[in-house]
């Protein structure tokens, strides 16, 4: 039975597989293309329904899903029957490759037949060859991925046993029921049916996806039972319609109908994607939906990027020369042979004298082509490849790429533009995140008009700025460590959480095993200066009043609920998910918390906003100010370890327990760990001190407390922004402790744990600049709307109500002046406004809200508009300003890419103080720079500020020509150019004016723009000005910036993957771009280019040896070698060296590259490929081949040498004087250069005289015998080859000598640089030592007259 | 196109994680080893006036010597010329150029008379020299067989197709075939020494030897499996221009006879330029202080068969004596002598170069 069943799946599979050629064409790319644009349009047939797969709709299940793919994926491209047709047919899409395999058929016509007919085919077949092992190893190991992936088990339902059963990834359908637990992988897109937690919702890791480590949250499919009983899919009926496959991995559509009739919408919020993982939820049970290849993650999965370099377009073009340079030749051969035919009559040496002269000239021209095509080199191309597969094993293996922090090395993903790094001429860069760490720290915030300047913060982050540059090591390892040890607790905490449910194994144990194990890469919004945020002591006060009500200044009970809010907003206004080493990160530990009745809370609030908490704290004796300021200052300076009885005035049995217990614990732990704990401990012992009388008796409870709030909170949030939020809002005791889907559990000070029920987030998205969240106040009970958003969104969403509006306003007003203080300091500002709910209100607004949540036709549309209706009328609550300091070492490498000439461009969507005051930071704007702003309000003000600024900057110009100091950079120009305008400048009338405009600057810099705009600009000057660009950025944001310029470079950084994704070069560090462009992309062109030329050279001088053959043969298409020689002379001989050449030359050394940044816009311009370089290469090509052959020529006239034996000298000269051009050629010689040299030598030494030795009738009809052993037995063939390769070589060699004495360019002068410079350093070491020696002579020899001797 | 294979590891990246989970605790850090970081140590040759006029004059002094030696030798060797083709009408061969077909079976013989000034020491080469015959082009130095020609059997009686048209006779197949073999020289020359009495005495003429030991040895064999020679050739045909088969080429030795026959060896060696001289005999050095050739009259016997007019071709005899680099040629010398005083000049150009200009670039720096 179970076999008859597996015999039909298979019989379907194999259908499946049969049509899914044509729907696969026919439906992935249309479908995925019409839903993106068009969502209207689509119809209803193209939906895609699913049914399960439990033994109950086996007959509609059949009908429906017969077309879609299993989950057994394939990513390879060929199978084994089909590599060899496949492989040819693709490798024949390459012209070189035709054109050879166009020679190779020539050779079979027998009236132009030059060689045998093997031999013509072995350059073709040994690229052949090694592009198709290539091409097979990578499939194989493809193959093997996929086989690994297909096989991996996973937990079925079957319908027939009715349980879970272990298959194959590979076996499981559409339609299936999919049982997983924590940490499995998801093998195939399915919809979330049940989930363990209580609140129905479950936990991934899209790492494996988008490489986005913190987790995301699923829901179960919305009116299924969220908790209870196990979920049985023996009585799941339902009906799935959704859209079909699509690589948006953000969207999905489609409603679930049950049985009954109803429907449910579905979105992408229930979707489970292939090979995420699944965390923190012990089993979920899932419908598959989409499986194999039509999963999202698979269709997002596209190939490596291929570009096509610059040098790679201009090679092509010499390649187009070398072909007009052999018509030319053949051509000559041709008419040559047709008047010589015609001068011989009647001979007996001819063979052939019917055919015409013309015709016979007709033949020789396809003979020519045949026997010169050593001139159009095949191997170039592989060669090429090869030399750049070996330049980026190097630029992989750099030491000073390679990140430590977080163990990434620079990830190159495109791998044919090595080259193009080395011409860069212009920047674009992201600021955040790519200029700066993009490590937010809470820096200072302005609540309610009031300014809080949190000196001592600001303070930390200085010291600790100075500690990271002073003893860099030292901060790094603390670093590292302790990001490390935190993540390392993260990551595991799923696996921890599930095992302390299940079993209680032992805690110590596991958690080393941790800690040796340590994740750095995700260490992202955890820094220790992220978390540690010292309070501003007057906030704290206020706050403090909470608690503590008998502080010096009071605060208006306004101000104070504008300071709570501020503080819960910040504290929930997110999507940070929280989790603790010990327990499950979203589990929110409601046994713990005191369920407070609506009457107590509101108690509260009245107490908290009214009265001063008396009854809160009857004995308040012991929180004296003075004992308050002394925790404010202790705090402040926590980070040392000075603070060590922080509570004499508690009892002294709960301290010292506290002692006893913890410290035992603690002296294995990192510092800061242990600051955090004590802090912790310490606001514990606060609250015990409250109420003293308990205090004896919570002793033990004290001592689990204290163990509970060691595991420290860690939050993970999808930006560093809300992190450092979260952090400072946790450092004013406002801690967010956990969240699920409905409820928030928020510490608030001086009330202790609440939970916030949550009725909605309504997330970020770079349209609305804000998010929004909508909870139910906790000490209210009012339905509130807090909003985090872009102040410049919040400031006009922000209306003043009616009442108080005096206040109001004076509070906005205070508050814009403190943002432009905050931009104006380089800080990032976000605003915080909340909005009171009534509850029809939010009744009105709630029923549009769900019924553009269940719709599915554009429901973001629809979702946003909600959105947009409910952030109206906010109340401003205050703003907040965030550090994001400069990366190290930013400016320097900023200012030696400038003078490098390479022109950096700014783009950043933040606002123009900002950006102007991190573009001072980074050195791109110096204080004698000129700024030029373009802020236009209207598209004819921006054209006549663009005349004028023209107009401005072409004065400048004229008054630095004028007094001659061109090379002062006082009057250069900076463009300051926000979105508004550069969307007008980047229309077609205003565009050549900004172009002009942008030229002339030194730097520009674009703020407030938009993801698109960045590309525009990027487009704008790759395609107008035609140069070559480079765009670096790290967020998804940058990611069409990255893809249109010509070198994309991401930096992985703190904003998930997807810039690195999209990107040519993944670097971890802006700093890394200085080496990657100065010495990597300096040598890797010049290497290429020079490896070009000489390839070029190689070839023209080698053919233009047959060529003056033929002036003595008749232009017959005669040889004076073997052919094999000829044919593997450019093949096996000489391909070593250029490939060395191009893999390991360093024309100058890499210090020199980065001390001197301008070599690197000397390599562009002068030296190695500019066109003219061709035709000399191609000359001295044609001097060395002239001499080459007309030495053996004369040596040998009038002998009686054979045809082969006068080849002989002239091969082994042509070896010698190619392989020592090369050495002319190279800059450094290692004893790889040698090596090879030496082998490419004995390779053809010893190849010709094997052929000599052994080759009796191996080689018909022209036969190799006894010829080399006998010539390299006579003097004459050595005296012949000195004398070659000697005048072949000497004029390079005078002329490079000459041209290195009479121009030195920069190139040689920093060569010598050093030696001058060391040279100078010991004249005057040694003058110095003169002088001084005389006088010491003097001084020592009054003191110790022996002395003297030894010194003269 | 290589792209792929090395970036496979992160393209694939959510495949492996399937693995992922347990963690990877290896670092990334690539090794610091010299070669990975390109500072293996290197020589950086600089190629300055300073740095390379020192090759110049090394070069200039070693190349003149021996320019002077290699034209010093060259002009030690003795070589005689003389051209029979027989063009103008004083010349002796006149009649029997203008009068030639391949078929006649009349030779027709000349002699041709010459003086020899000086004698020639040592052993004494004779060639003979062809002018204008393009031994070199592509279709005649394919025209053979080098496996009938090795002794193969079967490409005996079956010959490559390279030889067309001179591959069969009818039916019959030709060997040796193709059309190098077919155009043999096939002129007689027989040296005499005519005494100061006018008495005629003719000079021996080795003729083994000629060939290369290779050839003779390895590539040129005669067919297997009979020592007669008539009858191992007897399903074969002479090659058309031929006057008698190949296995009457020297009937008086068997050691030369056949495909081994030494002239024929000499022959099928092809020229590499369309004006060479061929190997034809050698004149043995006799005992004592006795030149070889003395010097006086000499009458070269020529048995005229071979037609070069039809070509424009010329012919000539060769005597020659040779030393350690082979013929007489003084071009070698002059350009030894030649290049090497350009390396000299040209070092110092350099030195002047180098004495203006790279001490003021690095005196320029150091005053200070």
């Amino acid at each position: 039975m179970e076999r008859l069943r597996w015999v039909q799946q298979c019989c379907r599979q194999l259908l499946a597989g049969d049509s899914r050629r044509g729907w696969y064409s026919d439906g992935l790319p249309t479908s995925s293309l019409l839903n993106t644009h068009s969502p209207r349009g689509r119809v209803c047939g193209k939906q895609r329904t699913v049914f399960p797969r439990n033994g109950r709709h086996q007959q509609d299940y059949e009908r429906v899903s017969r077309n879609y793919k299993s989950n057994a994926i394939s990513t390879t491209k060929y199978t084994f029957l089909t590599f060899i047709p496949m492989n040819l047919f693709e490798q024949f899409h390459r012209a070189a490759n035709l054109y050879f395999l166009f020679l190779t058929l020539l050779n079979w016509v027998p009236v132009v037949e030059a060689f045998q007919k093997e031999i013509t085919m072995i350059p073709l077949l040994l690229v052949l060859i090694i592009i198709a092992i290539k091409d097979a190893l990578e499939d194989f190991r493809r193959y093997l991925f996929d086989k690994k992936v297909n096989n991996n088990v996973v937990r079925v339902f079957c319908g027939t046993q009715k349980s879970y059963v272990d298959q194959c990834w590979k076996n499981v359908q559409v339609g299936d029921f999919v049982h997983l637990s924590c940490n499995e992988i998801i093998p195939a897109d399915m919809l979330l049916l049940y989930s363990s937690d209580p609140h129905g919702v479950c936990y991934i890791e899209t790492a494996n996806l988008d490489g986005e480590t913190n987790l995301k949250q699923r829901q179960v499919v919305s009116d299924f039972p969220l908790q209870g009983e196990e979920f049985t899919p023996e009585s799941f009926h339902s009906r799935i319609e959704c859209e079909n496959p699509n690589n948006d991995l953000s969207r999905f559509r489609g409603y679930m109908e049950h049985s009954n009739g109803v429907r449910v919408g579905l979105h992408s919020g229930n979707l489970l994607l292939r090979s995420c993982t699944i965390r923190n939820t012990e089993t979920v049970v899932g419908i598959v939906v989409y499986a194999g290849h039509e999963t999202k993650a698979m269709m997002n999965n596209s190939g490596p990027r291929y570009k096509r370099s610059k040098l790679e377009k201009h090679l092509n073009t010499d390649i187009l020369w070398c072909v007009v340079l052999l018509f030319v030749m053949c051509l000559t051969a041709a008419i040559g042979h047709g008047l010589w035919m015609n001068s011989f009559k009647e001979s007996i040496f001819q063979v052939d004298t019917e055919t015409p002269p013309a015709l016979a000239g007709f033949y020789i021209f396809w003979t020519m082509v045949i026997v010169l095509q050593v001139l159009i080199p095949i191997s170039l191309y592989v060669s090429i490849e090869i030399v750049k597969l070996g330049q980026i094993y190097f630029i992989h293996n750099d030491l000073s790429l390679y990140n430590k922090q977080l163990d990434s090395r620079i990830q190159c993903r495109a791998l044919n533009i090595t080259e193009d790094l080395g011409q860069i001429q212009y920047l674009f860069s992201d600021k955040t995140g790519t200029l700066t760490e993009n490590k937010m720290v809470f820096r200072r915030c302005s609540i309610f008009g009031v300014e809080y300047p949190h000196e001592e913060n600001a303070r930390r982050l200085e010291v600790y700025e100075s500690e990271n540059t002073e003893t860099a090591v030292c901060s790094v390892t603390l670093k590292s460590g302790y990001s490390g040890k935190s993540l390392s607790c993260r990551s595991l905490s799923c696996n921890r959480s599930s095992v302390s449910l299940h079993t209680l194994t032992a805690e110590p144990m596991e958690e080393d095993q941790l800690s040796g194990h340590v994740q750095p890469r995700t260490g992202a919004f955890c820094s220790r200066m992220a978390k540690e945020v010292v309070p501003d002591p007057a906030l704290g006060r206020k706050l403090n009043w909470l608690t503590n009500h008998s502080s010096s200044e009071t605060p208006s009970s306004m101000e104070l609920t504008y300071i709570t809010d501020f503080f819960l907003a910040l504290a929930i206004c997110n999507s940070v998910v929280v989790s603790s080493p010990n327990q499950p990160r979203h589990v929110i530990p409601e046994e713990r918390t005191p369920l407070k009745s609506l009457e107590e809370v509101k108690l509260m609030f009245q107490r908290f906003s009214f009265s001063p908490f008396s009854a809160l704290s009857p004995s308040q004796i012991k929180g004296s100010p003075h004992s308050l300021k002394s925790r404010l200052f202790i705090r402040g300076k926590r980070g040392s370890l000075t603070l060590s009885t922080p509570v004499s005035n508690t009892t002294d049995v709960s301290s010292s327990s506290q002692e006893n217990d913890s410290k035992p614990d603690l002296s294995a732990r990192e510092e800061e760990e242990q600051d955090v704990e004590d802090q912790e401990t310490e606001d514990d012992l606060k609250d015990t001190q409250t109420n003293p009388d308990e205090a004896r008796q919570s002793m033990q409870d004290l001592t689990k407390q204290v163990e509970e709030i060691t595991d420290e909170l860690v939050y993970e949030a999808e930006s560093p922004d809300e992190a450092a939020l979260v952090h400072a809002a946790r450092a004013y005791r406002c801690t967010l402790r956990g969240r699920s889907a409905e409820s928030l559990l928020v510490d608030l000070p001086g009330i202790g744990s609440l939970a916030i029920q949550l009725l909605h987030i309504l997330p970020f998205d770079s349209n609305r600049k804000r998010m929004s969240v909508v909870v139910r106040h906790p000490l209210t009970g009012q339905v509130v709307v807090f909003t985090k958003g872009a102040d410049s969104v919040i400031m006009d969403l922000a209306e003043s109500p009616t009442d108080q509006t005096e206040v109001y306003s004076h509070i906005k007003e205070k508050t814009q002046k403190h943002l432009d203080a905050y931009a104006r300091e380089g800080l990032r500002t976000l605003c915080i406004a909340k909005k009171v709910l009534k509850e029809d209100e939010y009744d009105l607004w709630l029923k549009a809200h769900m019924l553009a949540e269940s719709s599915i036709e554009n429901r973001e549309e629809l979702l946003l508009e909600s959105a947009q209706r409910l952030e109206t009328n906010l109340t401003l609550l205050g703003t907040t300003g965030i550090v994001d300091r400069l990366q190290e070492e930013v400016p320097e490498t900023i200012a030696a890419l400038q003078r490098a000439g390479i022109k950096v461009w700014v783009l950043t969507g933040d606002k123009q103080e900002t950006a102007i005051n991190i573009a001072y930071a980074c050195k791109l704007l110096c204080a004698s720079d000129k700024l030029l702003t373009a802020n236009c309000g209207s598209k004819d003000a921006c054209a006549a500020l663009f005349e004028d600024l023209i107009l401005e900057v072409q004065g400048g110009e004229s008054l630095t020509a004028l007094t001659g100091n061109g090379e002062s950079m006082s009057s250069s120009f900076i463009l300051v150019i926000d979105g508004r305008t550069l969307g007008w400048a980047l229309e077609d009338e205003l565009r050549s004016n900004f172009l002009e405009l942008s030229r002339r600057c030194k730097a520009v810099i674009c703020c407030r723009s938009t993801p698109l705009q960045k590309s525009q600009v990027v487009q704008l000057i790759r395609d107008h000005l035609g140069v070559m660009t480079l765009a670096v950025g790290d967020g998804a944001n940058d990611v069409s910036m990255i893809q249109v310029a010509d070198v994309g470079i991401g930096i992985s950084g703190q904003e998930g993957m997807q810039a690195v994704m999209s990107s040519d070069f993944a670097i971890s560090r802006f700093k890394h771009l200085s080496k990657l462009l100065l010495v990597h992309g300096h040598w890797c062109y010049s290497r290429l280019a020079n490896m070009i030329q000489y390839f070029i050279y190689k070839n023209v001088m080698y053919v233009n040896l047959l060529f003056w053959y033929q002036f003595f043969c008749g232009f017959s298409g005669s040889v004076m070698t073997n052919s094999w020689v000829l044919i593997l002379f450019n093949l096996i001989f000489t391909s070593a060296p250029p490939l060395i050449y191009g893999i390991l030359n360093q024309d100058l050394p890499a210090d020199a590259l980065m001390e001197l940044p301008e070599l690197y816009q000397d390599a562009q311009t002068s030296k190695t490929f500019v066109p003219y370089m061709f035709w000399i290469t191609v000359l001295d090509a044609f001097y060395q081949s002239l001499v080459c052959f007309f030495v053996p020529y004369f040596a040998y006239a009038g002998s009686d040498v054979g045809v082969l034996s006068f080849g002989s000298p002239i091969n082994a000269s042509a070896l010698f004087i190619i392989l020592l051009h090369q050495v002319i050629e190279s800059n450094t010689l290692t004893w790889i250069h040698m090596v090879v040299l030496v082998l490419s030598c004995t390779s053809y030494f010893g190849f010709v005289l094997l052929l000599s030795g052994f080759c009796v009738t191996c080689s018909p009809p022209v036969n190799p015998l006894g010829i080399e052993l006998l010539q390299m037995s006579h003097s004459l063939f050595y005296i012949t080859c000195v004398l070659t390769t000697v005048a072949a070589l000497l004029p390079r060699l005078f002329f490079q000598a000459l041209c290195n004495t009479l121009h030195p360019s920069t190139v040689l002068k920093s060569a010598h640089m050093d030696t001058v410079d060391s040279e100078n350093y010991c004249r005057r070491m040694q003058r110095w030592n003169m002088t001084h020696s005389k006088t010491n002579r003097r001084s020592a020899g009054a003191d110790n007259a022996g002395l003297e001797p030894s010194l003269a | 196109m290589m792209a792929s294979s090395y970036n496979a590891k992160e393209e694939d990246g959510h495949h492996s994680g399937a693995s992922s989970g347990t963690g990877l605790s290896k670092n990334k850090k690539p090794d610091n080893t010299a070669f990975k970081q390109q500072r293996l140590p290197a020589w950086q040759p600089i190629l300055t006036a300073g740095s390379v006029l020192p090759a110049f004059f090394v070069i200039g002094l070693i190349f003149i010597p021996i320019g002077i030696g290699l034209y010093v030798t060259s002009n030690n060797i003795k070589e005689f010329e003389i051209d029979y083709t027989g063009v103008s009408s004083d010349s002796p061969c006149y009649n029997c150029a203008k009068n030639f077909t391949w078929n006649t079976t009349e030779p027709c013989v000349c002699t041709v008379n010459f003086t020899l000034l000086q004698p020639f020491e040592s052993n004494v080469f004779m060639y003979y020299g062809l002018s204008n015959f393009y031994q070199n082009h592509r279709r005649y130095v394919k025209s053979r067989d080098d496996r009938q020609l090795n002794g193969d059997l079967s490409a005996l009686t079956d010959p490559s197709k390279e030889c067309e048209p001179y591959r069969k006779s009818g039916d019959v197949s030709i060997a040796p075939c193709g059309a190098i073999a077919n155009s043999l020289f096939n002129d007689t020359l027989v040296l005499y020494y005519v005494d100061s009495n006018n008495s005629k005495i003719e000079v021996p003429l080795v003729k083994k030897g000629i060939a290369w030991w290779t050839d003779k040895h390895v590539k040129f064999r005669n067919p297997a499996g009979n020592s007669n020679l008539t009858l191992a050739f007897r399903d074969t045909a002479k090659p058309v221009n031929w006057a008698k088969p190949v296995y009457e080429l020297d009937p008086s030795d068997p050691d030369n006879n056949g495909f081994i026959n030494e002239d024929f060896i000499v022959w099928m060696r092809t020229a590499a330029l369309p004006t060479f001289r061929k190997l034809y005999r050698i004149i043995q050095k006799k005992s004592g202080t006795t030149p070889t050739l003395p010097n006086g009259n000499y009458m070269l016997n020529i048995t005229y068969n071979y037609p070069v007019l039809s070509f424009d071709g010329r012919k000539r005899m060769i005597l020659s004596t040779i030393s350690w680099m082979g013929g007489k040629n003084p071009f070698l010398g002059i350009a030894y002598i030649t290049v090497g005083s350009i390396c000299f000049f040209l070092g110092v150009v350099l030195l002047i170069i180098h004495h203006k200009y790279d001490n003021r670039n690095t005196s320029a720096d150091i005053p200070s």
